[in-house]
């Protein structure tokens, strides 16, 4: 900034006015702009240019036929309305593309986001307390193992789970058969389990099963899920407005229940089982790495004054270690939940949204309808609405970051 | 502070929960190197062993030969996922710095609504504007006498797809590196006399040179482990890439495929960037926390 000036004095200039006044006075906002420029070009052309282009499509019928003007089958796409939309959100488009129900999609989307995070949370966390024991043994050597799943690039860990799902060969059946076979065989020996042919019973179609493994004949419409959401929310915000003692514990109850009563209504197949125990192993060592960088932070006195005072290990836990992590694990958390709810590589490769269409999730969907459908203009109100449902998302974890950022001792 | 030892009655059960642990993280990775040793090319082997009889690396050179149907081998297939993963990552670092270093620096007006765009951009998948992106990239066709192809069907077409959804990622990343460069510095040279240039190439670029290896790093990261665009994009061999050939080991089109070959294939793509992830792993670690707090 060219605020101090030299220390002679000098016969003032004429002074600016208007346009060259800003210009003269905005320094700042020039040189700023001057290091934007290429940046904002570049995505100009390439990001907000396609966007635009995408929500005009979205009100179109964008097909093959309108893909090559130089064809002899060319069509031009022809303005439809918000056709589009209402196809999507009504069902129609199930006419074109076999059992598509967008708002089971979005709530599988949800559920499989929610499913997923906390229990990352929870093991991370747990297990960056159990590498952060004071006097424990090949710590080193247990850091250096437990970081592997984050190095590994997800494409290659998704495929290597789904040929460990294989139900022939696959590692988890032969794991299972082995575990479990000698305790079944030994039930046979008392008369239980007369139906199993342990010859075959290990043989688990992870992937191919449509019939939900649990639960499977309950049949709850998936609105009522949103309703017991709501009732949910309800009651939690009013619990923790009135101080109920425990209202932390029962929210945390709550959410399980709801999330147990989702899986149940969206008749959950193996395939959601599989990729969950497969993403629960890609994704907590990422917790545990932010949890210990927190954990190694905390002042060892605090602890020592609360074993004087008399604190039991689990006091000092829920009093000091927890509160203390939130700043640094809650927006971790909230990454993941992003990140997870957009798990492309994982979930194409994975299940492929497969069986019939029960483990899709937002970014795969869109994905196949422009893939395998072709259907330009759909995909393209497709991905609008999807820009929504994550703005949603996004201001919401941005909210609940921003409302644990700090905490004071 | 010298650690405290804990009691054996304490260390024993730790240390068997923390071993076990290990074992489930262990299990799939061991599971795939002995799969990867496996002499009897079988397309699913009946049985596993931890260390085959015979172990031998004849895996690994089909994989270097002719990992595909396609008459491509692996060194082709790795050239061109380095020509995306490079390029992108060059490219987005090089812009992206810059605009990082004014959103870090430099109060001006309209600074909020560029960041805001530039995070709505950031929150969106490049998955949802792959329907844009393959329509207008299919309607350009390059000309240059000799050379001639469709945008869409090339690397090239793929990498300024690529490109788009990296750039946002790399500005944030780098601005969240930048910030965290004490100002001190660029006071004392301003005071010096120099301008935002003079402390942009003299004073922020030299300490900036680590978070531009690690956030080039993860560029290269995206780009190595590309599969959507690719896969959707590409009909041309000659342009695949490892991504694109790893999917093809898997699944219910693959039964020729033995898992051998896909083992030593998966951890021939795994290996090299796991290697620098995890010589990089503190600073990545810090940095994508600290994109996402503010």
């Amino acid at each position: 900034m060219a605020t101090v000036s030299g220390n002679l004095p000098r016969p003032l200039p004429e002074a600016p006015t208007g346009f060259r006044l800003w210009w003269q006075r905005n320094t700042n906002t020039r040189a700023a702009y001057l290091y934007l420029i290429p940046a904002f070009a570049v995505m100009a052309i390439i990001t907000f240019y396609p966007m635009g282009y995408q929500v005009w499509m979205s009100f179109t019928d964008y097909g093959v036929k309108s893909l090559n003007p130089n064809s002899k089958t060319y069509q031009a796409p022809n303005v439809v309305g918000v056709q589009n939309y209402s196809d999507i959100f009504k069902g129609d488009l199930a006419k074109k593309v076999q059992n598509f129900d967008f708002w089971k999609l979005l709530t599988f989307n949800l559920v499989w986001t929610f499913t997923n995070v906390p229990v990352h949370v929870v093991l991370g966390v747990l297990i960056a307390v159990l590498l952060n024991t004071q006097g424990l043994w090949f710590k080193r050597a247990y850091r250096a193992i437990y970081i592997l799943p984050i190095v590994i690039p997800t494409l290659v860990v998704a495929t290597v789970w789904k040929n460990l799902f294989d139900p022939q060969s696959g590692g988890i059946n032969k794991l299972l058969a082995t575990g479990f076979s000698p305790l079944i065989r030994a039930g046979q020996g008392m008369g239980l389990f007369q139906n199993v042919d342990l010859d075959t019973f290990f043989r688990i179609r992870w992937f191919d099963q449509i019939d939900a493994p649990f639960f499977a004949d309950a049949k709850l419409p998936i609105a009522s899920f949103w309703i017991v959401v709501a009732v949910a929310v309800v009651v939690g915000l009013v619990l923790i407005r009135l101080r109920v003692p425990y209202s932390t514990p029962i929210c945390l109850a709550l959410g399980a229940l709801v999330l147990g009563y989702g899986i149940i209504a969206l008749e959950m197949p193996l395939s959601y089982y599989a990729m969950l125990i497969a993403n629960i192993w890609l994704g907590w060592p990422f917790m545990t790495i932010v949890a210990t960088g927190a954990l190694q932070s905390i002042p060892l006195d605090l602890y020592e004054a609360a074993s004087i005072d008399g604190a039991s290990p689990r006091q000092q836990f829920m009093a000091i270690t927890v509160p203390l992590l939130r700043p640094a694990v809650i927006p971790a958390a909230m990454l993941g939940v992003i990140t997870t709810f957009n798990l492309f590589n994982f979930v194409y490769m994975m299940s492929a949204g497969g069986p019939i269409r029960k483990t899709e999730i937002m970014v795969t969907t869109a994905y196949t309808l422009v893939r395998g459908n072709q259907l330009y203009g759909v995909a393209a109100a497709f991905c609008v609405i999807i820009f929504f449902v994550l703005l949603g998302l996004t201001l919401l974890t941005n909210g609940i970051t921003r409302g644990t950022e700090r905490y004071d001792v | 502070m010298s650690e405290k030892r804990l009691r054996l009655s304490q260390q024993l059960p730790y240390q068997l929960l923390a071993a076990f642990i290990a074992f489930t993280v262990l299990v799939p990775i061991l599971w795939v190197v002995s799969l990867s040793l496996d002499p009897r090319d079988l397309s699913r082997p009946p049985d596993f062993r931890l260390i085959p009889p015979g172990a031998s690396l004849d895996a690994y050179k089909r994989v270097l030969d002719k990992p595909t149907n396609n008459p491509v081998t692996f060194t082709e297939l790795a050239l061109n996922q380095l020509r995306l993963a490079g390029g992108v990552a060059l490219f987005a670092v090089l812009i992206g710095i810059f605009a990082a270093y004014a959103f870090s620096r430099f109060e001006f007006s309209g600074r909020k609504v560029l960041m805001l765009g530039m995070i709505m951009v950031l929150m969106l998948p490049g998955i949802a504007t792959i329907a844009p992106l393959f329509v207008m990239l299919n309607s350009i066709n390059i000309n240059l006498g000799d050379i001639q192809f469709n945008l869409r069907n090339s690397l090239w077409g793929v990498g300024l797809a690529l490109v788009s959804g990296a750039l946002p990622f790399t500005v944030w990343n780098l601005k969240g590196y930048l910030d965290t460069i004490p100002r001190e510095l660029e006071e004392a040279a301003k005071i010096d006399g120099a301008g935002p240039n003079q402390t942009f190439f003299l004073i922020i670029l030299p300490l900036a040179v680590p978070s531009i290896a690690v956030v080039g790093f993860l560029g290269f990261l995206g780009g190595w482990t590309e599969f959507a665009l690719s896969w959707m994009f590409l009909t041309n061999p000659k342009d695949f890439t490892l991504a694109m050939s790893l999917y093809n080991m898997v699944g219910q089109y693959s039964a020729d495929t033995p898992w051998s070959t896909f083992a030593a294939m998966a951890l021939m793509v795994a290996t090299p960037v796991a290697v620098v992830y995890l010589a990089l792993q503190k600073y990545i670690v810090g940095g994508l926390t600290l994109g996402s707090v503010k």
